[in-house]
């Protein structure tokens, strides 16, 4: 449990530092003299002189070598000092605190119900073999070859043009939550429904559960009791695979629908080449997954103790 | 070679034919992907413009057919560079061991500890609209998985009985990789080229959707369903155009990939 902890500990570490280092060549490869650009925010584009520069490079250090700017800018990184965003001027910390919540929001119930519908799915088709089984095989093969903004895009077209029953994108009403959370929950349902169905039906054949089942047990007693535990551990390891399709889904989703959360903030930022906001939001997103990992990691460890998963 | 399954063929032949469809539309046709006619713009499929036209009145079969061969252009480039990559280092970093071993896994720690399209999304940041760079960014995430693969697989071959017996006859190193350690990789390889393929497509389309891949007025199949997404009333065939290509192309990828669904992870 505890090499568990360390081991997301430590890799929580490498995120900070990736993306610190690589936002930090992104800020060095910027054309132009930084400090002039910096003087001309800050006195207006035609009061720009070079004294005026050259007061803002003594000021803020700018003249330093790159390793001391690099050092100061991992400095600032661990203690949460991300600066101002340089298209609103607000302080990133308080617009990635914000958007986070959203984001949070959106992947854990598209994480629910992918999972509902995978367990139900799988489980179904595994008990039900032969012509139901195969629908869903195929069905699962076509959501696979989509990736999820374009499932989003078709979810769109259906409920825009055809059958205008939900908002297409925005943010409010949980009516807005529908669509995202179902173009996300289906793209990652079909692949899980496999693993689920493919786990049921090496449980079901077992030894151990035939046996409870020849001793006396109804269906549903030896499910419940010898079934759903042994099931469950494969399938929220797969989800804990399954995260980084989560994370990356959340920003094509996010932008489509137009969810104000980190995905959406990050595209637009690197769009407006806005240089502390993708640094916060980069962080922010490798902050959720680390955290997502280790719940999934913890999640595993309580249901099976043995430490297999380790 | 190996031998192939009845799906991986239909893969197989719906990619190639893809391919050489695509490339044939963009050799003959007589429009180019940037010749705008603002006079008919949204124009259902005809005679003259098979597929229709889009919002500045661009031959859409010409677009279509030149975004597929600029998929299938970059996916063969990270495939290729990245498997080369990640199982030549992989075999040599079982075989070795030590020092290597070590430093490897603080690479592959690093690279992991964010997800694919974040990392690509940064790089994409730094020189935004270079294929270039999108290339070398997905490229740098692929290896990892086919390095994880072929280091394990050359772990347990390195310690068989028939390996080392041919070391103790005295068989190069290049000899005992091509009877022992190659021919237990080659199916695996094959399966991670076709998701990683299919993973390559998706990244760039993906980058393109949210605008910071290629740029205007190239085409590619992402950027062409953001472009067309304002019209989705209007014209929705349009818009179905770049996505059906997305999903056919990955589709045969995964068929390509054979059944073996979990071998991606």
């Amino acid at each position: 449990m505890w090499t568990l902890i360390k081991h997301r500990i430590f890799q929580l570490i490498l995120v900070v530092w990736g993306v610190g280092t690589l936002t930090f060549v992104l800020m060095r490869s910027l054309p132009g003299d930084m400090a002039y650009r910096i003087a001309a925010s800050r006195y207006g584009q035609d009061s720009v002189d070079s004294a005026a520069a050259e007061l803002v490079r003594q000021e803020l250090g700018l003249d330093a070598s790159w390793w001391q700017s690099y050092a100061q800018w991992l400095t600032d990184l661990v203690q949460f000092n991300l600066g101002k965003s340089l298209v609103s001027g607000l302080p990133v910390i308080e617009t990635v605190q914000h958007q986070l919540g959203h984001s949070v929001l959106l992947a854990f119930t598209s994480v629910l119900l992918a999972s509902l519908i995978a367990i139900f799915v799988g489980v179904l088709s595994a008990f039900r073999q032969g012509t139901l089984d195969h629908g869903f095989l195929w069905l699962s093969t076509l959501l696979r070859s989509m990736p999820v903004f374009v499932i989003g895009l078709m979810l769109i077209l259906i409920f825009s043009v055809a059958w205008p029953i939900l908002p297409v994108a925005g943010f409010g009403t949980w009516q807005h939550l529908v669509l995202p959370t179902l173009a996300l929950a289906l793209s990652l349902a079909a692949v899980s429904n496999r693993v689920v169905r493919n786990n049921t039906l090496r449980i079901i054949r077992a030894p151990f559960y035939q046996f409870a089942a020849i001793k006396g047990l109804s269906t549903r007693q030896t499910f419940v009791q010898h079934g759903i535990r042994n099931i469950s551990v494969p399938v929220i390891a797969f989800i804990g695979i399954q995260l980084v399709t989560v994370i990356e889904g959340i920003v094509m989703i996010e932008s489509l629908f137009s969810w104000p959360g980190i995905g959406h903030g990050l595209a637009h930022a690197i769009f407006a080449r806005d240089i502390p906001v993708i640094q916060g939001c980069a962080l922010m997103m490798g902050i959720l997954f680390v955290l997502l990992n280790t719940c999934v990691d913890l999640l595993c460890h309580w249901i099976d103790p043995r430490g297999a998963h380790a | 070679m190996i031998a192939l399954k009845t799906n991986q063929k239909i893969g197989m032949t719906l990619l190639l034919g893809l391919l050489l469809v695509a490339s044939c539309i963009v050799q003959w046709s007589p429009y180019h992907i940037a010749d705008q006619d603002l006079s008919g713009r949204l124009l259902a499929p005809n005679g003259e413009h098979w597929l229709g036209t889009d919002h500045f009145g661009r031959d859409m079969l010409t677009r279509l057919a030149s975004a597929i061969q600029l998929s299938f252009v970059l996916s063969f480039f990270c495939v290729l560079t990245s498997a080369t990559l990640g199982v030549s280092l992989g075999v040599i970093t079982a075989w070795k061991g030590g020092r290597m071993a070590q430093g490897m896994d603080v690479i592959v720690n690093i690279l992991l500890a964010l997800p694919g399209l974040v990392l690509v999304l940064l790089f994409a940041a730094i020189v935004p609209g270079s294929l270039l760079v999108l290339y070398l960014a997905i490229t740098l995430t692929q290896w990892v998985e086919y390095f994880r693969v072929s280091r394990a697989i050359t772990n347990t071959i390195i310690n068989s009985p028939a390996r080392q017996l041919s070391q103790m006859m005295g068989f190069g190193p290049w000899y005992q990789f091509r009877r022992h350690i190659w021919p237990e990789l080659t199916h695996s390889i094959l399966t991670l080229a076709s998701f990683g393929g299919a993973n390559a497509i998706l990244t760039m389309a993906s980058l393109g959707f949210v605008y910071v891949g290629i740029q205007p007025p190239m085409a590619e199949l992402g950027l062409m369903s953001v472009e067309l997404f304002p019209y989705y009333a209007q014209a929705p065939w349009i818009l179905v155009q770049p996505l059906i290509a997305i999903a056919t192309l990955v589709f045969g990828f995964h068929l390509l990939a054979g059944n073996k669904h979990d071998a991606a992870h």
